[in-house]
């Protein structure tokens, strides 16, 4: 649906004049947005001796790759903090899946007692900030021997994304039709069955919205991180940064900065616009976060 | 119609969900309010206390300096984000190629960390090797590179500059949904009357998108208020102390001072204000639905 604000002009003159309007303020705003990135793209790709170059220079002169030679070496090796996410994003993907997805079907699909007001007590999860239940939840970890954990910062980012998750999974398995559900029970087919061949091939873009968010939130969170992981073997990307940042060689090293932030983005940016559909409708459906 | 399906299956299914948010948040949350009437320590030990610790919080100024500066923090960061996220939204609203790639291109700061944000403006702003300090410098803008975080007003305006870029497509894309579900009709009405396009903003726009510019605003305003990683890496809580936000302060007193028992009190009195604001946003999503 073509739906104008600003333009829908009474005159052709002034039509076309709005026009180059809006397209110079488009370009403005693209321009301003990738500016930082692509400077900070630009600056991991310097030579060495160019990286603290006082003042600094827009372009560099050379393209090197010694920036992430360094990273690749800084404390454990950039790789391992880069496993260490990754792993933690995974587990958090599958954990939020495998408790939302059977969750979200019942919701969807059962006449559960209480139902509602379950469902009301996950949602209501949601407003309690972890940054407030972060003191007991430490204790809680350290006592089970989940800090410096993988699992342990997978279960926590898993509190934040739950309910989003179950939201999403109850919105999408009520979508699919009843007939198709009908004709699977009139076949005897098992809850299992039905639940593997009829609702998850039609729930795929939630199960897909779901991993998503699980994916960005963890990649990115950093609070908890810093709490819990509290050995340097088992820092996060995020957690990293600060040590290149706090200078372990007494002052900041701007090229190893720029190559890990480089590095820490990729993921989060690559993902979205594979995924840019699902990302913005799920942000719509729910707005929850 | 075939028999109905057995609640307690379907009990079943959802138990384990039921059994992870009793476990790691209602369970947590008792906890925590427990934890805020003793004297815990990170180190171990502490006693029942009673209201000391509320006490402690309401006579530290240190505690309301924090709260005081995080609700500035959100006062002047808030009219920014959704004046600008609006402005974006009225621009990117009708469907074209650039626009498409202009939301796109807004958007993609929302989807990285926020610690990868504030290094790269960390970066940025630095008064000797940064490259944002050079252009305002080359454009004129600046007599002479300058350093941001010396000060806790232009501290502060870094901050903002980096939040705003990271987070104003969020804005942008929950009013640009509300514009975009208003009906084509009443513009074109609006304009076959002769309504100049400020007047079909403010008479159309404004009141028909009332609600995702509401939402908006209560979604940014809770971010705000739990505002960390961007001061922990770019401030650091400086100059002396002067930019610790709310959760940094319960982060300090608790990890860095190991004094849980007061972070927990502090951490009650966070979790109510943020709680009253849920509520406010997950009334107006329950509205929505009738339309």
């Amino acid at each position: 649906m073509s739906m104008a604000i600003l333009d829908l002009p009474p005159r052709p003159l002034a039509r076309r004049a709005r026009g180059w309007l809006v397209a110079a303020l488009c370009l403005f705003v693209i321009m301003a947005m990738l500016l930082p990135l692509v400077m900070s793209f630009l600056a991991s790709f310097r030579p060495l001796a160019e990286t603290s170059a006082v003042p600094p220079t827009y372009l560099p002169s050379a393209l090197s790759l010694e920036n992430y030679k360094k990273v690749a070496n800084y404390q454990q090796g950039i790789w391992v903090y880069v496993r260490n996410s990754a792993l933690v994003a995974g587990m958090t993907i599958v954990l939020c899946l495998a408790f939302s997805v059977p969750a979200g079907f019942a919701l969807a699909r059962f006449p559960v007692p209480g139902k509602e007001l379950w469902f009301l007590l996950i949602l209501a999860s949601m407003m309690v900030p972890y940054q407030a239940l972060i003191v007991p939840l430490y204790l809680m970890f350290s006592k089970l021997g989940l800090t410096a954990s993988h699992l342990g910062l997978a279960i926590l980012h898993t509190i934040l994304q739950l309910p989003f998750s179950v939201y999403l999974m109850r919105n999408s398995f009520e979508a699919v039709p009843r007939e198709l559900e009908e004709a699977a029970r009139v076949d005897g087919a098992s809850t299992v069955f039905q639940l593997r061949r009829v609702f998850m091939p039609l729930a795929v873009p939630g199960v897909v919205t779901v991993a998503l968010f699980a994916f960005i939130t963890s990649w990115n969170e950093f609070l908890g991180a810093l709490i819990l992981m509290n050995t340097e073997s088992a820092f996060t990307v995020p957690i990293m940064l600060t040590g290149v940042v706090s200078g372990d060689f007494g002052s900041v090293d701007w090229g190893a900065l720029q190559a890990s932030v480089v590095i820490s983005m990729l993921p989060c940016l690559c993902v979205y616009l594979a995924l840019q559909k699902y990302y913005v409708s799920g942000l719509l459906a729910g707005a929850v976060k | 119609m075939s028999a109905r399906r057995n609640a307690y299956v379907g009990l079943a299914w959802l138990a384990p969900t039921l059994a992870f948010v009793g476990l790691f948040v209602l369970w947590p949350m008792a906890h925590l309010i427990w934890l805020s009437f003793t004297s815990t320590s990170l180190l171990g030990g502490g006693e029942w206390v009673g209201l000391d610790n509320y006490r402690t919080a309401f006579s530290d100024p240190k505690f309301w300096a924090a709260f005081r500066f995080t609700l500035m923090y959100t006062a002047i960061i808030t009219p920014i984000l959704m004046g600008l996220g609006f402005a974006l939204a009225l621009l990117v609203s009708p469907n074209s190629p650039l626009r498409r790639v202009t939301r796109t291109v807004v958007f993609l700061p929302v989807v990285i960390g926020l610690a990868s944000s504030s290094l790269l403006w960390f970066w940025l702003f630095d008064q000797q090797v940064g490259l944002f300090n050079r252009l305002l410098v080359d454009l004129g803008l600046l007599a002479e590179p300058m350093v941001w975080f010396r000060k806790a007003e232009t501290g502060l305006a870094a901050v903002i500059i980096s939040v705003t870029w990271k987070v104003v497509g969020f804005g942008m894309i929950l009013m640009m949904a509300g514009i975009q579900s208003i009906s084509g009709d009443l513009f074109e009405a609006a304009r076959i009357d002769g309504a100049s396009a400020a007047l079909r903003v403010r008479r159309i726009v404004l009141p028909l998108a009332a609600r995702s510019i509401l939402m908006a605003t209560v979604i940014s305003v809770i971010g705000s208020m739990l505002a960390f990683d961007q001061f922990y890496l770019m401030t650091g809580g400086g100059p002396r102390g002067k930019s610790f936000t709310s959760v940094y302060w319960i982060y300090q007193s608790g990890f860095v001072r190991f004094d849980l028992g007061y972070s927990a009190a502090l951490s009650v009195i966070l979790m109510l204000v943020i709680m009253a604001m849920t509520a406010l946003q997950l009334r107006l999503q329950t509205r929505r639905r009738p339309s």
